[in-house]
């Protein structure tokens, strides 16, 4: 009995190889032995379970470089179990989980911890980041060397930006050495330091003080900087605004190892979306206005942003059922993170090769991960999707443990219909 | 006596080749003199040397002070602690008011680059630089030089590595300079975040990984490693900075099987050097404290009676 799989007859898009056409899929052992037209007229495994995917499309399996998960110490919020199980209804294969647990991810062991629970317990590939400072306070760099050695993929301050200038720069400095990649969020110390939504009108009329743009610009040309100077790899890993987007053109110019990551919440939601303080729209950085939205998708399109992420953020009643100012940031979103982006197919905004290399092929590059190609040879991660299956994100559907979602209810067109992980089934949302 | 055009040593800086050979020659004299029953001579009898040390040394210090008076000098040690130095004017009253009383040398280490420079221009006596903040430490390089040259005949195409906090080294800047000016090939291994900016225009060549920076190396030349800078600021930690820069028996591999291991103390065993590394067969940390005598005697020897000799510079 040999352990192999083939789809047929479907559309795949592979942007690792700029392809995209009707095709055939052969898997053996969990490694891609073909995938495209001429795989149609190839020679089946013997034995292999063969399935005709007529209508639907295959992609490299998505990764997402940044998810927030509860364990170690909030796993009543998200396990590495529970957010695997997620990531795998929304056709997401890999996951870099983000450092930002109790205890924090700056030690050896911490990191084995998560990988040992992973291989135990996930369905889908889970590639821990480090804390890039000790406790994520900012002052002191972590073992990147060893760390790295250990199977952290990159490193980051999770949701904390480093202020220290100084302290930036040697870490940059020290990472590059280590070929790691720096990741980071970036938020002025005191500028809309006590901001709870993007500064405006409508901040103004709800009477919520409000995050000016600056709070993410200032800091973030600040890192680009300090990214030029000591030639590190950089990765702005939530911007927000066009003129972000801008930033990082320019410092490309410039010659800097720079790439950008925007969550899906930044593509699809706006401000507006708030409404009557919703807390599940409130998030860092804030919901923006509707203009800074499309500058955003437009962005996403040219490639001037690499990456989307859902910055999948479990939280619970206990810190979103407050007053909005009071309530934390953050929204889940692993389940939603597909079929929120092809809103962006959909509508024309974005073409489908460039939505699904800035949800697989690009990130798995940028960070260095055995993914987002379907090239033979590669691990046979793929997600299938049905591009045009209507369907309702219902509170009593939701997969992850946390149910803070900004999509409950939604209406979307598409979403995955199976998704596999080294040829392996994790998920599927209807008969084949 | 052969000639030396200079008056003070401030640093390997401005000496050429026929320098550098006249003085390690003269030291290597001066070791015989050291290893004689009978160390004293009377080469310097009758001058004053004084070691005003504003930052704090035992070896420096004490090997000054010991080649003063095997050569007969009458030595006097100063400490002045660094909390009661405010600045410049401080550190230049105080020179004067030690150039009254008519000392024939100065030997200058203070926590400022420059400083010795700057005593230069203000006493009328030579002034030997002992160490000046970041900036030079000519006679560590000398005792450096004497002890890779005694031990392998030559300095010309030699390897040296240097390896570790290059940035704060004083001793790393001088060697650069001095093994350059003799010939010598010198590689700088360090993560980045101890290294100088322009460090590749400096003379060295950069490398990032021990392996690769010790292959085929003749000296192995390991930099201390201060503590406060260990603990996430320039470098994450005590065990990751061994792990990848730490002289152990596996990297030391990489260099020439008769390479030297050379450290200009003190060590933090454990941090940049193995203690059996230090202990062990290719270990000339020792010798390099013995040549540190020689070479301090052969400087003092050589600006003293040129002084009296030859023009002045």
């Amino acid at each position: 009995m040999t352990n192999s799989l083939v789809l047929k007859n479907l559309r795949i898009i592979d942007p690792s190889r700029n392809l995209d056409e009707i095709g055939t899929i052969i898997v053996e052992n969990g490694v891609i032995l073909a995938a495209g037209k001429t795989a149609q007229n190839q020679g089946m495994p013997e034995g292999a379970t063969v399935k005709d995917c007529n209508g639907l499309v295959a992609v490299p399996g998505l990764v997402d470089a940044r998810v927030f998960v509860g364990e170690p110490g909030g796993e009543y919020r998200e396990t590495i179990e529970s957010a695997s199980r997620a990531a795998a209804a929304g056709g997401v294969t890999s996951i870099i989980t983000m450092p930002d647990t109790d205890p924090v991810i700056d030690d050896i062991a911490l990191v084995q911890f998560v990988q040992k629970t992973a291989r135990d317990k996930a369905l889908i590939n889970v590639y821990p980041a480090a804390a890039l400072t000790k406790h994520l306070d900012g002052e002191e760099m972590t073992e990147f060397g060893l760390l790295r050695e250990a199977g952290a993929v990159c490193f980051t301050n999770g949701r904390r930006p480093v202020h220290d200038t100084l302290v930036l720069r040697r870490a940059m400095t020290y990472a590059r050495e280590f070929g790691a990649v720096i990741s980071l969020e970036t938020r002025d110390r005191y500028l809309g330091a006590d901001g709870v939504m993007n500064e405006g009108l409508l901040a103004s009329w709800l009477g919520l003080s409000g995050v000016p743009r600056e709070a993410e610009i200032i800091p973030l040309e600040r890192d680009l900087r300090i990214a030029g100077l000591t030639k590190a790899a950089y990765h702005a890993a939530k911007i927000s605004l066009p003129e972000s987007a801008e930033a990082i053109a320019t410092a490309r110019k410039r010659g800097a190892n720079v790439t950008c990551g925007i969550s899906i919440n930044h593509l699809t939601l706006n401000e507006n979306d708030i409404g009557e303080y919703r807390t599940f729209f409130k998030l860092s950085p804030p919901l923006r206005g509707e203009d800074d939205r499309v500058a955003m998708t437009q962005a996403l399109a040219d490639g001037t942003i690499d990456i989307i992420v859902s910055s999948h953020d479990p939280q619970d009643v206990d810190t979103k059922r407050l007053p909005f100012a009071d309530a934390a940031d953050g929204a889940i979103g692993l389940e939603t993170l597909l079929p929120a982006a092809l809103r962006l197919h959909h509508n024309g905004t974005v073409p489908l090769m460039r939505l699904i290399d800035a949800l697989s092929t690009r990130p798995a590059q940028i960070f260095g991960l055995d993914a987002g190609t379907l090239k033979p040879g590669a691990k046979a991660d793929i997600t299938v999707i049905d591009l045009d299956e209507p369907w309702l994100y219902a509170k009593e559907a939701i997969v992850s443990r946390s149910k803070n979602t900004p999509f409950e209810n939604a209406r979307f067109t598409g979403r995955a219909v199976a998704t596999y992980v080294a040829g392996k089934l994790v998920y599927s949302g209807q008969p084949l | 006596m052969d000639f030396f055009p200079h008056r003070h040593l401030l640093g390997i800086k401005g000496l050429t080749e026929q320098d550098i050979t006249l003085l390690l020659d003269r030291a290597d004299e001066a070791v015989k003199i050291s290893r004689q029953r009978e160390k004293k001579t009377s080469t310097l009898r009758g001058l004053t040397q004084i070691n005003l040390f504003f930052e704090a040394s035992t070896r420096t210090q004490s090997s000054f002070e010991l080649a003063g008076k095997r050569l007969g000098a009458d030595v006097m040690n100063m400490s002045v602690s660094n909390s009661s130095v405010k600045k410049g004017e401080t550190l230049i009253d105080t020179a004067m008011t030690l150039n009254a009383m008519h000392p024939d040398v100065l030997v200058v280490r203070h926590s400022s680059a420059g400083a010795a420079a700057l005593l230069a221009q203000k006493v009328s006596c030579s002034v030997v630089n002992a160490g000046d903040g970041q900036h030079e430490h000519p006679t560590q390089a000398l005792l450096d030089a004497l002890t890779i040259r005694r031990a392998k005949g030559k300095l010309s195409r030699i390897i040296v590595a240097i390896c570790g906090d290059v940035l704060h080294s004083r001793v790393a800047r001088s060697n650069i300079l001095l093994l350059n000016q003799m010939g010598a090939r010198v590689r700088v291994v360090a993560p980045a975040t101890l290294l100088p900016s322009g460090i590749a225009d400096m003379g060295a060549e950069v490398y990032h990984s021990m392996e690769e920076g010790l292959k085929d190396a003749d000296v192995v030349m390991m930099l201390r490693l201060q503590r406060e800078r260990m603990a996430g600021s320039f470098v994450p930690s005590v065990r990751e900075y061994f792990r990848y820069y730490g002289l152990d028996a596996e990297k030391l591999k990489a260099a020439k099987e008769d390479a030297l291991v050379m450290h200009p103390g003190p060590m933090n065993r454990g941090v940049e050097i193995a203690s059996e590394i230090a202990d062990g067969p290719q270990s000339v940390i020792e010798q390099q404290v013995e040549m540190g005598v020689a070479v301090r005697m052969a400087v003092m020897e050589t600006l003293l009676l040129s002084q009296n000799q030859g023009p002045r510079a």
